[in-house]
């Protein structure tokens, strides 16, 4: 036992991985009792803390949706926030089991990192939050400006891009943790924030005047922003990607939280594959029977979270544009669950 | 050990030679190379294995891929098509600049602490006593913080900048003062400052030869002070060499031209500075209080004056005190620099190790350079203050 633990501490401290070798995370998970899921320090809409440190938010109900399928309890999870520089060492180190942290999918962290991606829960673009007595309305008149970034992000590469393509001076002022970035802001050290647009419109609303703040209408990036897991472990990737298509999957079939458990009597073979009532897709993964039915009952289905925290039902208020389902006009596309 | 009735020490008992104590050491030490060795040995197997599993090569190739992000402060050329060697590099010097600049201010401030604690006023002595205690008793980090977002936060904006006589502005974006534009002829001054330096030496070095010899003194400071202000500025009469200013104006959001220091920079400067100047002069207030009062007394019994006392009498043998603690503290200096990332100054822990770590996932690598960068700096302090040192040691004869 007592190696066990020194072995823990000396890889945790240096960021390697044991875990890794073993590499059967839902087993661990199981034996545990409850999942590890790495989240941002603070993202309104996508994962806050209140003052129980309850934490709410887009990114806080896909874990929620990964415990129910588990556990049947969406309670049985334990949130660590990250920061975007830390993430990956936290991923990788097996301090968490599922990073679920606004984190953009790129070609060079999916096949340089040792991770995974799993799916895109947000599809976003990157945005400029300026204060409106600035006189700007295009982010095409920033040449010149002072630019708050938050370090250790795809955020900081699409600004050298953008400025460099429209062949703009900026001088970028880059910290380590989000607090910071937005103190910095609000105080006037910079002139723009710059970040997903998602989370410029929550971070707008935490200001002490936030009508004195505007969001440029140009978006300069495509951020999908995907759940990760660590690369190695198939059978626990499985049970990330099917929770996040069994929420899409049960939003298609109009399964709510609400109705979920009158669904149960639907005669519709999709809703009853999705429910576990024909076929059995949860043992093979690892899974019961029922482990769609617990997520929806958990913590409802993909509309239901978006709303709950970042569309019509939030202060935050977004529309659901790009992250509709397919069938409405947008991205977010399930495989079927037969 | 048995000790018998006389007190005296009975012959050490014949043991096996497992009880042996230098066998022992032996043994123990063996034991523990063994065990660090073989620890070692297995982290860095078990780091290979685990890279392996998540299919991560090590390299240093990655050194020369584009880095494509910017840097808002650089001495060299940097741009986003720069590569992650030039980041390094960038980061490096960053650390350098505001180490050596921090150590410089720090050593001055903290000798005036130092010998202002001994002070025989008591307004000057309190006064320094309170600002030691009050300022190294608060975490470094701390204090970064309150430099920057205080200070940031009462600074104007940058369209109502304070401006002192037009020259330098002050607001949100830091301190922009005019930057110097020499012409060609100006060389001349810089040489003829030059001569003037070395001529101040050979006085000085005369000068001390003439009071051995004869014993009369000579107004060395008030001379040397004559010469550095007067060669040059006849220099520059003469020549008619011009020295322009370029003044930052402002243009769109900010100011451009002249030499732009960013708050970050001044924060972290400011923070090293002060933190670290209150332990130097507790160094040095030790240091001259390790030199007996009947130094001085001899001293002055030989009719030395005041200064030359200081001077040649307790100052010498002070440092002898002074030198081993103030080399860590340069150091915990240099490393402390690294804080500078909290408040977006882009040193080496900042860009390197947090930004370029982040954007080519090369942690091992990347980590392993920072290390030994702050490892060979370390080194290098260490081998000037123990030059130093071993001249200003008690030389024994």
């Amino acid at each position: 036992m007592n190696k066990k633990l020194l072995t823990l501490a000396i890889t945790a401290a240096l960021g390697l991985t044991a875990t890794a070798a073993q590499a059967d995370t839902l087993s661990d998970i199981k034996q545990r009792g409850f999942v590890q899921c790495g989240v941002s320090e603070g993202t309104p809409g996508f994962a806050v803390p209140d003052a129980n440190n309850e934490w709410s938010g887009l990114d806080v109900d896909y874990c929620r949706a990964l415990a129910s399928a588990i556990f049947n309890d969406p309670k049985a999870v334990r949130f660590t926030p990250t920061t975007s520089e830390n993430r990956w060492q936290t991923l990788s180190a097996g301090e968490v089991d599922v990073l679920s942290r606004t984190s953009t999918w790129t070609m060079t962290r999916d096949t340089t990192l040792g991770i995974k991606f799993v799916g895109t829960t947000y599809y976003d673009g990157q945005g400029f939050l300026v204060r409106k007595d600035l006189g700007v309305t295009s982010a095409l008149e920033l040449g010149g400006a002072t630019v708050c970034i938050e370090s250790g992000t795809t955020t900081e590469l699409n600004a050298a891009d953008y400025f460099a393509a429209n062949s703009m001076e900026y001088s970028p002022v880059t910290f380590v943790s989000q607090d910071e970035t937005l103190k910095a802001f609000e105080d006037g050290r910079c002139d723009v924030f710059t970040t997903d647009a998602s989370a410029l419109a929550g971070n707008r609303l935490d200001f002490a005047v936030p009508d004195d703040y505007v969001v440029l209408p140009e978006i300069i990036s495509k951020e999908p922003l995907a759940v990760v897991v660590r690369q190695g472990d198939d059978m626990w990737f499985n049970v990330a990607r099917w929770t996040y298509y069994a929420l899409l999957e049960a939003e298609e079939s109009g399964v709510t939280q609400a109705n979920v458990d009158e669904m149960l009597g639907s005669d519709n073979p999709g809703i009853k594959r999705l429910l576990g009532l024909e076929g059995d897709f949860g043992t093979p993964m690892g899974l019961t029977k029922d482990w769609a039915y617990q997520i929806v009952k958990g913590v409802g289905n993909y509309s239901e979270i978006f709303e709950r925290n970042v569309g019509s039902g939030s202060p935050i208020g977004i529309a659901r544009g790009i992250n509709a389902l397919w069938k409405d006009g947008g991205l977010q596309y399930s495989p079927p669950i037969r | 050990m048995a000790v018998d009735t006389a007190g005296r020490l009975a012959p050490p008992p014949r043991t096996a030679f497992f009880n042996d104590p230098v066998i022992r050491g032996y043994f123990y030490q063996a034991l523990l190379v063994l065990i660090v060795g073989g620890l070692v040995y297995w982290l860095g197997a078990n780091a290979i294995a685990n890279l392996t599993a998540q299919g991560k090569s090590l390299g240093f190739d990655f050194l020369r891929n584009t880095a494509g992000f910017d840097i808002a402060y650089t001495l060299i050329p940097y741009s986003r098509t720069s590569t992650y060697l030039d980041v390094f590099f960038v980061g490096l010097l960053n650390t350098l600049l505001v180490s050596l600049i921090s150590i410089v201010l720090a050593t001055l401030l903290g000798f005036f602490l130092g010998i202002a604690r001994l002070s025989p006023n008591w307004l000057v002595a309190k006064v320094a006593a309170i600002y030691v205690e009050f300022t190294r008793n608060i975490p470094l980090l701390l204090q970064l913080f309150i430099w920057y977002f205080a200070v940031l936060k009462v600074m104007p904006a940058v369209k109502q900048s304070y401006s002192l006589g037009d020259m330098v502005f002050i607001n949100q974006r830091g301190v922009f003062i005019p930057s110097p534009v020499p012409d060609d002829k100006f060389v001349w001054v810089v040489v003829a400052l030059v001569i003037a330096v070395l001529a101040s030496i050979a006085v000085r070095i005369w000068a001390k030869t003439r009071l051995e010899a004869t014993g009369q003194r000579f107004p060395v400071f008030l001379t040397v002070l004559a010469i550095v202000i007067a060669l040059p500025a006849l220099t520059w009469l003469v020549t008619g060499a011009n020295l322009a200013l370029d003044v930052p104006k402002l243009t769109g959001f900010n100011f451009r031209g002249g030499i732009d220091l960013p708050p970050e920079l001044l924060a972290l400067i400011f923070g090293l500075t002060i933190y670290t100047a209150t332990f130097i002069g507790e160094i040095v207030r030790s240091g001259i209080e390790a030199v007996s009062r009947g130094q001085s007394e001899a001293a002055q019994s030989l009719g030395l004056r005041e200064g030359d006392r200081l001077r040649l009498v307790v100052i010498p043998q002070a440092m002898r005190v002074i030198i081993p603690p103030l080399t860590s503290e340069y150091l915990s200096l240099t490393k402390n620099s690294s804080l500078g990332a909290a408040i977006a100054f882009p040193e080496l822990v900042s860009i390197f190790s947090g930004t370029a770590l982040n954007q080519a996932g090369r942690a091992i690598e990347i980590v392993g350079m920072t290390m030994a960068v702050y490892l060979t700096f370390s080194l290098i302090v260490s081998l000037i203050m123990n030059i130093y040192n071993a001249r200003v040691a008690l030389v024994e004869r």
